[in-house]
């Protein structure tokens, strides 16, 4: 299963599935990474970690190893 | 129901909060903490209506039972019910908004929902439906705009209508059929344990196990457990948990509003966006942000606020200072003149000859120097004049010396190198400064020369200490009460203002950076740089502020977003060397190299003990328990940039300046006021005191007494020094100048000058240097790792009472403060036990109980260092896993 951390700039995906536990993964929903939301990877932080991408309406950053709780699907070059 | 209304304003971050609790309250109220947490709580009364009070709480994106931020703010509104909520709501991005409101509806108390920034979203083409909106949430929905004050009043009259109706907000049932069906189950079962208006409230906390939000219910075990089927059925027929069914359905439902009541423009690259993709460029991300700091070290550090902060301390509160430029530069002239005249060294080296060719001199310099010269002491120089003028004296070849106190050779170079009975030892080629001869009628011209008085100069402002020095002597007050207020309190309130123009300028800047938007990129930009060692990419700029200054290094620690990132910040950033550490620095680079040529080296060296000193220790109690707990989520929104209005921008400084003399300034205040205590009384028990206890320098005491070897300081220095004596400093004065060091750390050097009897010497005064040498010498040569030991430890344990109370006022708790506290020094103990240990074993050779403790400690610090992060029971405290499970 890919997770939004496979997920390329540019790329658009839509959530699945939230793996992990506790404050991690609820505050990832919280901030609106629920199943069938729409997320766009928009960039990459200089030094390779965290990532931004856009969704719900704004723009949100992660780290990878968070990215990795968000399994996607139809990932698609914008 | 009293007069009194109690409202709320909850909100996300970033959605205008801030400026619209300033608007309705002009930010006059009550700031502080929440109990326990770190997380500022503000509280202020209504301009146009006192007997509504504001309660802001912390901008939070979901009412979680995860971060302290969110917790207070449930906490607050389900137990302390305020009489109506305002919810904020950003507009721009409306969607992830309208979360947060979802869960304040559930709450029971009546809610006005405030559409923010509308303004901006008809720039964008985008268009709301306020009443449907409104009819979908079932509360009343206002536009408003918190920078402009628009509508402001009919929000918060809207709040105060539905508070006084009581016109609690009906939860929406926005859930999905099978979980409003398991909610109504679970509803029945609780609806006698609460009051009715929070039965959907504790629903829906125990539909997702919220184990601390369901403790009021007071369920027994057995009453919980039997929820269980019902929560696991839903789960079933979702294939997901509880929580996370909860929190899609409420985005779900929004969807559907969203739909209905807003309509979006087609997507276009916004100015934003713009500006972050340069800002957060993958090539120029890194410059830029390198480029901000360094300009926000070079404002505050470099140039205007170290300029303003030394203004304050060198003019307000210790020489006076000229509103004129003119009469400064005649005063500053005349005052070079002098200087270069030698005056000081015609006079002793008379003095001095006159001796030699037994003309006596007894009482002769203390005459001179009298301030006020009596009858008698003008007879004791004029019978010295004319029994010298019989002698026919003549002093020759008198050597210069500088404002330091120090010799200089014939090209006017400072001499670093004195021997024991303090004479100048000269290199090979050097030539010692002289004055070839000084004959009577110098010595007499020299008697003339005043030192230049600023008072004489016009447009001259005495500093506040002198002025009542003045005053009070004027008044005939004692000298007790002079020192008291002298030295004791003004000392101490200006220890306190001092700070406080390099603070504004700090926050000038930062709350800028904050308010525009940067800050969150700062986050993004250095993360993985800081996450390694335990910190936050923000704790980089609480560092860069404290290489300044310690003070406002720790208060820029606010701006860290979680609470653990910033309570370990607060703690070490204060190990990086701070500009009044600077003198300490160069009293032993004067000890080790002479003089700074060559030796650039030693003071960056100073730096990096700082910089690893907060690496290791962020990496070893990273692993500790306090700091453990549940990892840390980096989910953080990227705000859009926005310049902020002048008057929030400067609310935002105000607060900040305004909390830190309020609640660290009373701290600073006592602390300052204990030292001078101790430092000036004592008990009289030199040989032919009376031995009581009482006011030193208000005691007779014989002129070779140096009755500050007398004082209470001596003594704590005394009870104390046994606790150095493996560091190799265990003297008394090196403890006591290291006690006097608590309230700045600059009085280290001119506590070696008062115990060593040197007067005005200073760091740069090779007599100083000397001296400190002296204190760790090993027959006849200096104990390098035990100097080191004293400045390594002096470095890094507790910082001045100002940084102290500071970090006090930052953890607002007394545990963790004296954690803090305890642990730097501690630390700072360990690495100066270290460096000494391992100098003797390595130069001397010695080896001894000492020794293997300090290898113990090394061989800790490693282990602590490199073994894996430990497995905490990573069971997740808040939501249960099973209900049933937590009953048994």
């Amino acid at each position: 299963m890919a997770t939004l951390r496979d997920v390329k700039v540019g790329e658009t995906c839509t959530v699945s599935k939230l793996t992990g536990t506790g404050a991690i993964k609820r505050r990832i929903m919280d901030m609106g990474l629920t199943k069938g939301a729409k997320v766009f990877v928009r960039k990459v932080a200089p030094l390779g970690d965290p990532i931004e991408c856009t969704v719900r309406g704004y723009e949100l950053s992660l780290r990878k190893d968070e990215a990795q709780c968000v399994e996607v699907a139809d990932v698609t070059a914008a | 129901m009293s007069d009194k209304l109690n409202i709320a304003l909850a909100g996300n971050p970033n959605c205008g909060k801030t400026t619209l609790f300033n608007e309705l309250t002009g930010s006059n109220g009550y700031v502080g903490n929440w109990p326990g947490v770190t997380v500022e709580k503000k509280m202020a009364n209504w301009k146009k209506d006192t007997n509504v009070t504001f309660v802001d709480l912390p901008g939070i994106y979901s009412l979680s039972p995860y971060s302290p931020e969110e917790v207070v703010s449930r906490d607050y509104v389900v137990k302390d019910r305020p009489d109506a909520v305002i919810d904020l709501i950003d507009v721009t991005n409306i969607e992830r908004n309208l979360y947060l409101t979802t869960q304040i509806l559930e709450t029971g108390r009546p809610v006005v929902v405030g559409l923010n920034m509308c303004d901006l979203l008809e720039q964008h083409g985008e268009t709301i439906d306020t009443k449907q909106l409104s009819h979908m949430l079932g509360v009343p929905v206002v536009e408003v705009s918190a920078l402009r004050n628009k509508n402001l009043d009919k929000l918060v009259k809207d709040a105060e209508e539905a508070a006084r109706k009581q016109a609690i907000a009906k939860p929406v049932e926005l859930f999905s059929p099978e979980v409003e069906h398991a909610l109504a189950q679970i509803a029945d079962g609780i609806k006698n344990q609460c009051e009715p208006e929070l039965v959907r409230w504790y629903a829906i906390k125990v539909f997702e196990r919220d184990a601390e939000a369901i403790k009021p219910l007071g369920l027994t075990k057995n009453e919980v457990a039997a929820f269980e089927p019902v929560i696991e059925a839903v789960e079933k027929e979702r294939d997901d948990d509880s929580e996370s069914i909860i929190t899609s359905d409420r985005y779900d439902w929004i969807a559907t509003v969203m739909e209905k009541a807003v309509k979006k423009s087609p997507d276009k690259l916004s100015t934003s966006e713009k500006i972050d993709r340069v800002v957060t460029n993958r090539v120029l991300g890194l410059p830029i942000f390198i480029a901000v700091m360094v300009f926000v070290y070079w404002v505050a550090i470099g140039t205007v606020g170290t300029a303003a902060t030394d203004w304050v301390n060198d003019n307000l509160f210790a020489d006076g200072w000229f509103t004129n430029g003119e009469s400064q530069a005649a005063y500053e002239e005349d005052s070079e003149a002098y200087q270069d005249a030698n005056y000081d060294d015609m006079i002793s080296g008379f003095l001095a000859a006159a001796e030699e060719q037994g003309v006596s001199t007894d009482g002769v310099q203390d005459a001179i120097d009298a301030e006020e010269p009596t009858s008698e002491d003008e007879a004791t120089i004029a019978d010295f004049e004319a029994a010298a003028e019989k002698a026919g004296v003549e002093a020759h070849d008198v050597a210069i010396t500088d404002a330091d106190g120090n010799f200089v050779d014939a090209d006017g170079e400072v001499i670093t190198t004195v021997d024991e009975d303090g004479n100048p030892v000269l290199a090979d080629g050097q030539e010692l400064g002289v004055l070839d001869t000084v004959t009577l009628a110098d010595f007499e011209d020299a008697l003339d020369q005043a030192e230049p008085d600023p008072h004489d100069y016009g447009n001259f402002v005495d500093s506040i200490p002198n002025a009542v020095t003045g005053w009070l002597t004027d008044a005939g007050a004692s000298d007790v009460v002079i020192s008291l207020v002298v030295d004791g309190i003004i000392g101490g309130v200006g220890s306190v203002l001092g700070f406080i123009p390099q603070i504004f300028v700090l926050f000038v800047m930062l709350c800028f950076l904050e308010d525009c938007g940067y800050m969150s990129r700062v986050a993004f930009v250095m993360d993985r740089v800081f996450r390694r060692f335990g910190l936050s990419g923000k704790s980089f700029i609480p560092m860069i502020v404290s290489s300044g200054c310690g003070v406002p290094g720790v208060l820029a620690t606010k701006t860290i977003e979680n609470e653990r990132d910033r309570r370990m910040t607060a703690m070490l950033t204060t190990m990086i060397p701070c500009s009044a550490k600077l003198p300490i620095i160069a009293l032993v680079m004067g000890v080790l190299v002479g003089s700074d040529n060559g030796a650039w080296w030693v003071a960056p060296m100073f730096y990096f003990m700082g910089i690893a000193a907060i690496i290791i220790s962020a990496v070893m109690l990273k692993k500790t328990k306090p700091f453990q707990g549940e990892p840390v989520p980096f989910v953080m929104e990227l705000p859009d940039y926005h310049l902020p209005s002048v008057k929030s921008w400067l609310l935002h400084i105000w607060e900040r300046v305004a909390a830190y003399v309020k609640k660290a300034g009373t701290i600073i205040f006592a602390a300052a006021v204990g030292i001078w205590f101790l430092n000036n009384f004592g008990l009289a028990g030199w040989e032919g005191g009376d031995g009581a206890f009482g006011f030193l320098p208000g005691m007779d005491a014989p002129a070779d007494v140096n009755v500050n070897d007398f004082s209470m300081l001596a003594g704590v220095g005394s009870a104390l020094a046994w606790l150095f004596i493996p560091l190799g400093f265990g003297n008394w004065q090196a403890t006591a100048a290291t006690i006097s060091a608590l309230i700045a750390k600059e009085n280290l050097v001119s506590t070696f000058g008062v115990i060593f009897g040197l007067g005005d010497a200073t760091e740069n005064s090779v007599t100083m240097w000397q001296g400190f040498a002296n204190m760790f010498m090993v027959g006849g040569t200096l104990h390098v790792g035990a100097m080191c030991a004293y400045v390594a430890f002096n470095m890094l344990c507790a910082p001045c009472f100002a940084a102290m109370g500071t970090i006090r006022r930052q953890m607002d708790d007394n545990k963790w403060f004296w954690f803090a506290i305890g642990y730097e020094c501690g630390f700072g103990w360990v690495v100066g036990l270290l460096i000494n240990q391992f100098y003797e074993l390595f130069v001397f050779g010695n080896f001894g109980f000492w020794t293997i403790v300090a290898f113990a400690f090394a061989a800790l610090i490693l282990y602590q260092l490199f073994r894996p992060m430990p497995k905490w029971d990573q069971k997740d405290e808040h939501i249960l896993s099973n209900l049933s499970e937590e009953a048994a």
